[in-house]
């Protein structure tokens, strides 16, 4: 079972200091939603754990270092969906779905049939087998959304960390993702989504992180994180949280008065 | 189209471009005597124009076309632009302004290997240039203004040595280098030329697989195992060895780059890895036919082959500017 522990992570971008002090664990089976405000350090830290960006502390998957690790061996174990779905060139679906098995190939080598089998899974998951053919940069929104998702299954990592993944999509494909999300987590991965929607991410993850200014301001089940004075105190909003229903709702209601 | 026939096409366009080009030439040999001199029972006329001029001038062409459609297609792939070339970032004008030194400082009189060593030189000098200005970022957009910059300050740098110039005839000798030319050529530039340009694309070729993960972004590229300041620096040095090799000899041929991958894309499955091969071989098919185009085509002096293959590039950019500019 994979685990992943954060042990202390700082992050500096020029001057700034964008992540302090992060320790936290993560078990596999686990779908854990990251949340904070805009700037608060969440992207930033979803890179950290990619050593993607200079970190001290450590960031260590199944014990290991991942700044240590090679970049090949750190990409086998940990799948990771960034922020945007911006493509920079006009792939087949089949063909962008297949880079997800780049880090299991040696250079120079072709696809084995062990990997035609992971891209086949990875597209019959995300549902886009019938886009197949279609050229990525042309696809509607939800449909590219789907594609990245099927791309980073094809990794078959045992950890996967989506940045963002709800970003400009409907709320019907908003609903799609969750369950992809959901359904890895369910299957035994340990997976990790920064996320904007409280009501989406109160509905399908198991944890919810919360942070605020490059720190853990809060951390637990979705019921015990989501409270009016925490949403006062991170996003600057007043909002009702209702926790009759299955799982807790969020509604906004504007900006929040500074006390007299 | 597969793969293995796209390959099969274009390598048969490739010999039959070369045998081509060891048939047309100013002076006008039948094909009997020819293949009499190739047989080694030619009579010496015959035999001279075809190992001493016509072969080694379509080795050339070979082996410069491919490194430079090589070229183009990787750096379009790396830099996810599809008008990148080798001059973008800045390495043909460099490699020409270490050529044009040789000749203006007279370095090139010394012995006949300086002016290419010189000119290899200069690509790897503003590689290590590029990498000054583009620091530690790894944006393609900082690479190419780098790029700019270094290619604007060889091209000033040429200027300044044309206008410095001693007399007429050095100004006409640096003038034809840089038009890009194949005239006169003998083996022994074929022996500058070819080991810079297999080594350039050993470079470029290796891993190729790198460049197509860098079309989600470099931070995906990254997160899927390909370490890119090794690629990057992979690809500048394998780019500054087969191009500076090949301007050494041929002069600064422009825009065979950007021709042959956008000829060869429509072809492939569009993924960067698999434009690389096809436009190599593309490239040195492109090249021979335009080196052809330059013999046959009646003129005084003789065309200079760049200026052929800029008439042929120039259609590629109009066509992208009508793009960007939604004409059609």
């Amino acid at each position: 079972m994979v685990t992943l522990t954060l042990d202390r992570v700082g992050v500096a971008l020029g001057r700034r200091r964008v992540v302090r002090d992060i320790s936290a664990a993560f078990a596999a089976g686990t779908l854990t939603g990251v949340v904070g405000p805009n700037g608060a350090g969440k992207s930033t830290l979803a890179r950290a754990m990619l050593a993607l960006v200079p970190a001290t502390g450590a960031v260590r998957i199944d014990g290991d270092d991942v700044a240590a690790l090679p970049r090949a061996g750190l990409a086998r174990r940990i799948a990771y969906l960034p922020q945007g779905q911006t493509l920079h060139w006009p792939l087949t679906v089949e063909r962008l779905v297949g880079l997800g098995r780049l880090p299991h190939l040696a250079p120079m080598s072709r696809i084995a049939d062990g990997d035609a089998a992971a891209i086949e899974r990875a597209m019959a998951r995300a549902d886009v087998l019938d886009l197949r053919d279609r050229i990525a940069t042309e696809l509607s929104g939800g449909e590219r959304a789907r594609t990245l998702f099927a791309r980073a299954l094809a990794v078959e990592a045992p950890a996967l960390i989506a940045d963002e993944p709800l970003a400009s999509l409907d709320p019907g494909h908003q609903i799609d993702v969750m369950e992809l999300l959901r359904a890895e987590a369910d299957t035994g991965k340990l997976v990790i989504a920064v996320l904007h929607d409280l009501t989406m991410a109160a509905r399908y993850c198991d944890r919810l992180l919360v942070i605020d200014r490059g720190t853990i301001v809060a951390d637990g089940t979705p019921r015990d994180v989501l409270t009016p004075d925490l949403l006062r105190a991170v996003y600057g909003i007043d909002a009702r949280i209702e926790t009759g229903g299955d799982w807790p709702t969020v509604t906004t209601f504007g900006r929040a008065q500074p006390p007299d | 189209m597969s793969r293995s026939l796209l390959l099969a096409l274009l390598a048969a366009l490739t010999l039959a471009a070369a045998i081509a080009s060891l048939l047309f030439g100013p002076v006008d040999l039948s094909v009997g005597r020819l293949l009499a001199a190739a047989s080694g029972h030619g009579d010496p006329i015959a035999t001279t124009i075809l190992f001493e001029l016509r072969l080694p001038r379509t080795a050339l062409a070979l082996a410069v076309g491919a490194i430079l459609g090589l070229a183009g297609a990787a750096l379009q792939g790396y830099l996810r632009n599809p008008l990148a070339e080798p001059s973008v970032l800045g390495t043909s004008n460099a490699a020409a302004l270490g050529g044009v030194a040789a000749l203006y400082f007279g370095f090139a009189q010394i012995h006949p290997a300086v002016l290419p060593l010189l000119a290899i030189g200069g690509a790897l000098l503003s590689l290590a240039l590029l990498f000054a200005l583009a620091g530690r970022s790894e944006s393609p957009l900082t690479l190419i203004l780098a790029g700019l910059a270094v290619g604007t300050l060889a091209v000033a740098g040429t200027s300044l040595a044309l206008n410095l110039s001693p007399n007429p005839f050095a100004a006409m000798e640096i003038m034809t280098w840089l038009l890009g030319s194949l005239e006169n050529r003998s083996f022994e530039h074929v022996r500058i030329a070819l080991p810079c340009v297999a080594i350039g694309a050993a470079m470029l070729l290796w891993n190729s697989r790198a460049l197509d993960a860098l079309t989600l972004g470099e931070d995906a590229a990254q997160a899927l195992g390909v370490d890119i300041r090794r690629l990057r620096l992979r690809l500048l040095v394998g780019t500054a060895i087969g191009v500076g090799g090949a301007v050494a000899v041929a002069g600064a041929i422009g825009f065979v780059g950007l021709i042959v991958p956008h000829l060869i894309r429509p072809l492939t499955d569009r993924s960067p890895s698999a434009t690389l091969l096809p436009s190599a071989i593309g490239g040195a098919a492109l090249l021979v036919l335009a080196d052809i185009g330059v013999r046959i085509v009646p003129t005084t002096n003789e065309l200079k082959l760049g200026v052929v293959t800029a008439f042929l590039g120039v259609p590629i950019f109009l066509v992208h500017l009508m793009r960007e500019k939604r004409i059609w």
